[in-house]
């Protein structure tokens, strides 16, 4: 660094920002490599219906098969945006 | 029975074919029998990396489909007498990779070298599989970059269920990340992702950090693998990393900003 770009402002901390977002997706993407395929589409279907109704985000819907014994339990969470 | 490596990485352009040239001739230097075969049919580029380009008599479809045999495709190295590569074909035909025609070719291989090292194209399609069905161990090639880092994660999970020893219910393919364009001030300043934070997103260890540097270019320029080049970072770096793959412990180096003198801190540069 020169001694001019002192006096430039600094740029924000990236990697930070690209580590967060990678840590993010790729545990949703290991996660949906495990269950049912339809499951993707499910999750898309579901998230396009509750947006009729309720402005949510992508991420707002968390929709996991789990086992157990020898049940498969469907589990869907919605998280619903603060009201203004 | 030798082993088989598999170089691969999902996202193009990140250093796989670099890194397979690299690895075999360090490996080969090293004493081991070594055999590096260009998965990436109908885009050959091994030979040239390699420099051996001009001496492509016959290719990796010949052999499977009996034209000539696994001898005569094998192009022995210069500089190497215990080296040989296996050019991939030009053919536009993407069935020319059988599993059948495959399998025999890693089989016979693994029976004649030591080490077996498999150039997977970029991408998840045929070629990219089979280049990984068959291996012991590999080498995921990553740049500290989002995209690359995320093909990865997908890489390693398809790895982790589909190759041959996870069919076979064998003890799994051993992972290594070999971390490529690494630029420790980009790191330091927080425009780059660190070694540790590769790491710890994809859950698996480095066997190597890559520095960023110009010999690698020059090196592909003149079809010499950048590890033959001992005064390099770069080549220093790769022969740290075949050390470590034969189980040597090696502290990780060029990953700390090099330090700059009183006069570049001022003026820049």
């Amino acid at each position: 660094m020169g001694l001019f770009d002192l006096f430039r402002s600094r740029p924000k901390n990236t990697a930070k920002l690209a580590k967060e977002r990678l840590l993010i997706i790729v545990a949703q993407e290991r996660g949906t490599e495990k269950g049912p395929d339809y499951l993707p589409l499910l999750k898309r279907e579901l998230l396009e219906v509750i947006r009729k109704y309720v402005n949510v985000d992508p991420d707002a819907v968390m929709v996991n098969v789990q086992r157990e014994g020898d049940q498969e339990v469907l589990e869907l969470s919605v998280t619903l945006p603060d009201k203004e | 029975m030798g082993e088989i490596i598999v170089v691969t990485s999902g996202k193009g352009g990140v250093g796989k074919t670099t890194t397979s040239a690299s690895l075999a001739c360090g490996f080969a230097k090293r004493g081991k029998k070594t055999a590096v075969v260009d998965f990436d049919i109908g885009l050959r580029n091994l030979d040239l990396i390699m420099g051996c380009e001009r001496r492509v008599v016959y290719d990796f479809v010949n052999v499977i489909n009996g034209d000539c045999s696994l001898k005569q495709a094998l192009i022995k190295d210069k500089r190497f007498d215990n080296l040989s590569v296996l050019a991939a074909s030009q053919t536009k035909d993407k069935d020319a990779l059988t599993q059948e025609g495959v399998a025999k070719v890693i089989d016979d291989l693994k029976a004649e070298f030591d080490i077996v090292i498999c150039d997977s194209p970029a991408g998840i399609e045929r070629g990219a599989f089979y280049a990984m069905y068959f291996a012991d161990r590999a080498v995921v090639v990553v740049n500290p970059e989002v995209s690359s880092v995320r093909d990865s994660d997908r890489v390693l999970g398809i790895m982790s269920s589909k190759s041959r020893r996870a069919e076979q219910g064998q003890s799994p393919v051993k992972e290594h990340l070999l971390l490529t364009r690494y630029s420790p001030e980009r790191v330091e300043k927080g425009d780059m992702m660190s070694v540790a934070d590769v790491e710890e997103i994809l859950g698996v260890k480095v066997i190597g950090v890559i520095p960023e540097a110009p010999e690698v270019l020059s090196a592909s320029n003149s079809g010499v693998p950048v590890i033959l080049d001992e005064t390099a970072d770069a080549g220093q770096a790769y022969a740290d990393a075949v050390a470590r793959l034969l189980g040597e412990d090696r502290p990780l180096r060029f990953t700390e900003p090099r330090r700059k003198g009183f006069f570049q801190r001022m003026f820049g540069g």
